[in-house]
């Protein structure tokens, strides 16, 4: 069983949902402090975060720095808009890869799911263009077969 | 050379997405790609010097003829970078789910 669903939302949104056996209280607290965001918020294995900035307040600050150990590296930087504290968190943030790509603004929901919590992450991008390119990051399984096909057929040329 | 930022616009637009889609099936000449499309072979030129442009195509002369095909490390690139990101999701949670198994309600109490 999947427990993360990804969707499109109107030209420019992307919802992603996912449950947790924990009270929205702490998967709240996982999201907004540096030192629980350390643990999880890492990527592919290997990948860790050796510089972490969660100013949890409307305003603050939010950087993440990745590094793979072996030279790889990139970043994220983005503000926190507003806060309800464990239900609801906005924010923008932009990844450096090195360029910064266009902002996509996050409004982050911890609600109660029987014991547990379901987390809605509902991503606006600035335009339908943007979040095409984002999603050409094979995030819709569309896109993820075409790729895994041009993938396979570059592969099978390849010298 | 590829250009993340360029590649993704480059990728956000169907025309060439189907170009590239016909071009993984092998070389081809303007000519021949242009065929499927109700546009023009100037406007197909102009889509192909964005890919070119983006890392994702290369060309070569032949001849009267530049015959386009599909840049590994350009579209190995773009599918590496998204690969990272469907994977850091489910990677991501599956992470938080063992961090959140380790957190006591006690701890959570405090904080308030």
């Amino acid at each position: 069983m999947s427990k993360l669903t990804l969707k499109t939302e109107g030209d420019t949104h992307v919802v992603v949902t996912r449950r947790f056996a924990a009270p929205p209280e702490a998967v709240y607290r996982a999201h907004t402090e540096p030192a629980l965001i350390k643990k999880w918020l890492l990527g592919p294995d290997g990948w860790s975060m050796p510089a972490c900035i969660s100013e949890a307040r409307p305003g603050g600050k939010i950087r993440y720095e990745w590094v793979n150990g072996k030279g790889g590296g990139f970043y994220l930087t983005g503000e926190y808009l507003a806060l309800e504290p464990f239900r609801r968190t906005v924010h923008v943030e932009r990844m450096y890869l090195p360029d910064a790509t266009p902002d996509n603004r996050v409004e982050t929901r911890f609600d109660p799911d029987d014991a547990g919590t379901l987390l809605t992450l509902r991503m606006t991008l600035p335009d339908g263009e943007t979040r095409t390119a984002m999603l050409a990051t094979g995030m819709e399984s569309g896109m993820e077969a075409s790729y895994a096909r041009l993938e396979g057929m570059i592969g099978s040329k390849s010298p | 050379m590829l250009n993340l930022d360029a590649a993704f616009s480059a990728l956000a637009d169907p025309t060439r997405r189907a170009i590239l889609a016909r071009l993984a099936l092998g070389e081809t000449t303007i000519n021949e790609l242009a065929e499927p499309f109700p546009i023009s072979q100037p406007a197909i030129s102009r889509h192909i010097k964005v890919l070119e442009g983006a890392g994702l195509i290369v060309r070569r002369i032949d001849g009267t003829q530049r015959p386009c095909r599909l840049a590994p490390a350009g579209i190995m690139g773009v599918d590496q970078w998204l690969a990272v990101l469907r994977e850091a999701l489910t990677n991501n949670y599956d992470r938080l789910d063992q961090v959140l198994a380790t957190m006591k309600p006690k701890r959570l109490r405090g904080k308030r």
